[in-house]
């Protein structure tokens, strides 16, 4: 059976600057995998090159057995490419973002990005326009208007899940920090994906939210069958929840395994904590 | 080519009044991301004025005055339009902008009746007509060109050699950082208007020598083809509003050899070329936006 | 929230039935040259292309300004369609009457009747003209859609120039009637009619506003990343709104045709682009009533309240030398900067009439629990 996404020698380079580097890795239907590693160890640019805000320099992603990304060295890059693997792909496969979404990735930012003009409510609703099946005529003179309960209702349901019921008509970006994250979780939900990334979903919360995060996030893997990939910093989290880790630094990938090995796993205590090059 | 003559003077002539304006809009830009969009009714003000100044007073105190009333009024619109919003978006900033442009014309409205002003004193010497190569034409359109590079030399060295030029450099690279570094950014910025102001000035006195009457649309076509010069040239760089709107002034007076009701559109469609093919112009540096 | 629905609507086809009453009182008593009659008919014009480009600057944040030259498209496409045959030899005079020998109203009014016929194929001039606005942003919108917010306006405004000088090109005189005036068409009717049209299109603006793809626009405005992230597709949506709202402008320019009588591409300068960015702007950028009653408060004001300072005497004072003409519109635009500079939200915000009532209901819904 194909895997949920799959990456293939992934590399991303900004002129002559690589961010990620040769990354292949796999996250198999209803695990839960984390991609770890310093701060600018290139692990938001790998998950743009999923979601499709960037167009990697080389390598192929698959999701579901689809290509949705695959490039190589065009242009200007044929001349400064640094990477690995360079001419074994030749075909180019780019989606939008959108496009990538519709077919069942969806994403939180580790920068928070709600639309700030909205409420919570309208936020999750905003995320299901892109299950509609109305038009333009139909959505606007309200022929739609099951489908449109429909989404309201579920809309309501999703903030019931994350606890952001009583703040349904609150400014979304008047909301603690905390509830922000949750809502851009349903508002992720709302786009029906099978997978799930999340980026730094715990940034700035304490240990007692952290641990509810962990339990709320096995709760959604299990409720909707998601397949979930994170990126995260706070260690707690990550070796409790992950079936698998990736660790990478400096775009490249320098430990994959079950948690208990990557604890002891020399290079990425080198990584992390830094190795004194005199000794 | 002999017919022909006539049209390239004219159009090198054309380039050099719009450099002057295009000047104003490219330094502007590059400080504060502004389309400024009133820039094209100062250059139209400054023809005003020289119109009510020249028929009062002797030249000689005339032309300066002119000079300094327009930066003065560049100077003013800076502080009160565009300052008060330096954190606000850039939308409001522009709609601003756009404010003033209203602003200026519904004044100089009332000021001139809606009536346009005639020019009964053209400035001596650079509107004696005289001949070029078997043309005729006006001293001013010989005058313009090189008057402009002069002027462009000197911006040129301004910019390169002087602390006011590096601090305006810093602070178009970038606005923040320069402030911290202790730039005081809002002299800086007046000290941009006020020279962008001041070139506008000398264009107008140049542009409506050439032309029987000043009225209150008068600015904004030249001002949008001055624009399309910077944009052209890249926006920011001074050379590249030059050489932008030399080409521009040129083309712009060939096409009308051919069909004249294109002349303000063909500008128009250079504009939209560039910004599809190119939005970097000639001379611009990619800025990278970062997600 | 339901019944609140319901109580909106109820409000606001209340306050609707109110203003038509109005009208048709008015078109009954006074002559179509009254003052009243002629602010209202501009301000229903203004109302209607303030709102359309409010959808796209104000809902989903793409900064155009080329306004004027979809409305420049719809004015010509209604005069040209539908001047009568008879008529047409006069206005085209140096064209030899033209290439368009018919007229739609006329045409109509051989199918359905001399009463209903004639509004009809009004009617019909006014959408062809809106189709074709929306069609010339459909390939305008190819390229510059993709621009920068600030490119995206010298571009717009570009195009709009481009378009009233093609308009103005003499190969195309038999059509265009070149730089010369078109006139001597029908006008669809008096105060009443304007109100009842712009009603059903703003009516249509409301609901999709309201609708998914409403959101969806907001979402670009907010945050074109995130968006993108949540399957919107920017570059469908970004066209959809442009199409619609040049669409719009296309209809209104129409009927700015029919107010005014007389068509010249000389006048859909950028300054009127302008004048309505800053209706919406006054109005509330993302509030489609604070446009539309911006356009009536500055209609109001402009053509009438405001007279006197042009003429010599206002609020009494008499000062011929500071109250000449062009006095009013220097006045007004002063206010017009004061509201940019310090109250850079308007009139409205982004709130509607409608959520200034919700709001007071939410907050007794507070107060209970």
């Amino acid at each position: 059976m194909n895997p949920v996404l799959k990456l293939e020698n992934v590399t991303m380079q900004f002129g002559g600057v690589i961010a990620v580097n040769n990354l292949s890795m796999e996250v198999g239907e209803g695990e839960i995998v984390a991609l770890i590693g310093p701060n600018g160890a290139g692990k938001t640019t790998a998950f743009n090159c999923v979601t499709g805000v960037y167009e990697p320099t080389n390598g192929k992603i698959e999701y579901c057995g689809e290509t949705i990304a695959e490039n190589f060295p065009r242009g200007k890059m044929k001349r400064l490419y640094a990477g690995e693997h360079n001419g074994l792909y030749t075909k180019t496969v780019s989606l939008t973002p959108d496009a990538i979404t519709r077919r069942g990735i969806a994403r939180t930012f580790q920068n928070i990005r709600l639309f700030s003009s909205m409420t919570a409510f309208e936020n999750v609703l905003t995320a299901m326009h892109v299950r509609r099946t109305s038009n333009l005529f139909t959505a606007t003179f309200r022929l739609n208007h099951k489908e449109e309960q429909a989404q309201r209702e579920r809309a309501l349901e999703l903030l019931k899940i994350v606890g952001l019921e009583a703040e349904k008509d609150e400014l979304a970006t008047s909301l603690p920090y905390g509830k922000q994250r949750r809502l851009e979780i349903a508002r992720a939900l709302a786009t029906e994906p099978k997978l799930l990334l999340l980026d730094e979903p715990a940034a700035g919360m304490n240990p007692q939210e952290t641990e509810e995060l962990t339990a709320f996030i096995r709760r959604i893997r299990d409720e909707f069958g998601l397949t979930v990939f994170l990126i995260e910093h706070h260690m707690d989290l990550v070796m409790d929840i992950s079936d698998r880790i990736y660790v990478i630094d400096f775009g490249k990938l320098i430990a994959a395994g079950v948690p208990a090995d990557i604890q002891n796993d020399q290079r990425v205590i080198d990584a992390y904590l830094g190795v004194d090059e005199d000794e | 080519m002999q017919g022909l003559l006539p049209y390239i003077i004219n159009g090198i002539s054309a380039g050099g009044q719009y450099a002057l304006i295009a000047i104003g809009y490219t330094l502007v830009y590059g400080i504060l991301r502004l389309i400024n969009f009133a820039h094209g009714d100062v250059f139209m003000v400054a023809g005003l004025i020289m119109v009510y100044a020249s028929a009062s007073m002797p030249m000689y105190i005339a032309l300066p005055l002119v000079i300094v009333a327009t930066a003065l009024l560049g100077f003013l619109i800076e502080r009160a339009a565009y300052k008060p919003l330096r954190t606000a978006p850039r939308m409001s900033l522009m709609i601003s902008a756009i404010g003033v442009s209203y602003l200026i014309q519904n004044l100089a409205f009332y000021i001139t009746g809606g009536q346009p002003q005639p020019v009964t004193h053209p400035i001596p010497w650079i509107s004696d007509t005289i001949s070029v190569l078997g043309a005729s034409t006006k001293r001013v359109t010989i005058v313009t060109p090189v008057l402009t590079i002069l002027l462009v030399l000197a911006l040129v060295w301004l910019t390169k050699k002087t602390k006011v030029g590096l601090a305006m450099r810093a602070a178009s690279k970038d606005f923040e950082t320069a402030q911290l570094m202790g730039v005081k950014i809002n002299s800086v910025i007046s000290f941009t208007f006020v020279i962008g102001s001041a070139l506008a000035a000398v264009g107008a006195l140049l542009y409506f020598t050439n032309y029987p009457n000043v009225a209150i649309g008068s600015g904004s076509m030249p001002g949008l083809k001055a624009f399309v010069a910077a944009v052209f040239g890249g926006i920011g760089s001074i050379p590249g509003a030059v050489v932008g709107a030399f080409i521009i002034g040129l083309c712009e007076e060939l096409i009308k050899a051919v069909q004249p009701t294109f002349s303000d559109a063909f500008t128009f469609v250079i504009l939209i070329v560039v910004l599809c093919v190119k939005p970097t112009g000639l001379f611009g540096e990619q800025v990278t936006d970062k997600v | 929230m339901k019944k609140n629905n319901h109580r909106e609507s109820l409000i606001l086809a209340l306050i609707l039935l109110i203003v038509l009453a109005a009208a048709i009182f008015l078109d009954a008593k006074l002559p179509s040259y009254h003052i009243a009659i002629k602010v209202i008919k501009k301000a229903c014009v203004y109302s209607l292309v303030a709102v359309s480009m409010n959808l796209l600057n104000g809902f989903t944040g793409l900064f155009s300004l080329g306004q004027a030259g979809f409305m420049l498209l719809g004015a010509y496409a209604y005069a040209i369609l539908s001047i009568p045959v008879a008529k047409r030899a006069g206005v085209y005079q140096y064209f030899d009457g033209g290439i368009v020998k018919f007229s739609l109203p006329e045409i109509f009014s051989g199918i359905f009747g001399e009463s209903i016929g004639p509004i009809v194929g009004m009617l019909l001039a006014l959408l062809i003209g809106g189709m074709i606005a929306g069609l010339v942003a459909y390939l305008i919108g190819l390229p510059v859609l993709r621009l920068r917010s600030d490119y995206l306006a010298i571009a717009t405004l570009g195009f709009a120039e481009i378009l009233r000088a093609l308009i103005q090109w003499s190969a195309l005189g038999p059509l265009t009637n070149a730089s010369n005036l078109l006139q001597n068409y029908p006008e669809l009717g008096g105060a009443t009619a304007y109100l009842i049209l712009i009603a059903v299109f703003i009516g249509m603006i409301l609901l999709l506003v309201n609708s998914t793809y409403g959101r969806a626009f907001k979402a670009i405005r907010d945050d074109e990343v995130a968006a993108e992230a949540m399957g919107i597709n920017l570059a469908h949506h970004k066209r959809t709104a442009f199409i619609i709202s040049s669409f719009f402008a296309g209809v209104g320019g129409g009927m700015l045709a029919m107010y005014m009588g007389t068509v010249q591409a000389l006048s859909f300068k950028s300054t009127m682009t302008y004048e309505i960015l800053l209706i919406v702007v006054i109005g509330g950028i993302g509030s489609l009533t604070g446009s539309i009653l911006t356009s009536f408060l500055y209609m109001a004001s402009l053509e009438w309240l405001l007279r006197g300072l042009d003429s010599g005497k206002f609020l009494g004072i008499e000062a011929p030398g500071v109250f000449k003409n062009g006095f009013r519109m220097a006045v007004v635009s002063v206010i017009i900067m004061v509201v940019v500079l310090f109250f850079r939200k308007g009139i409205m915000g982004d709130r509607e009439l409608t959520d200034l009532l919700r709001r007071r209901g939410r907050r007794k819904g507070e107060r209970v629990e």
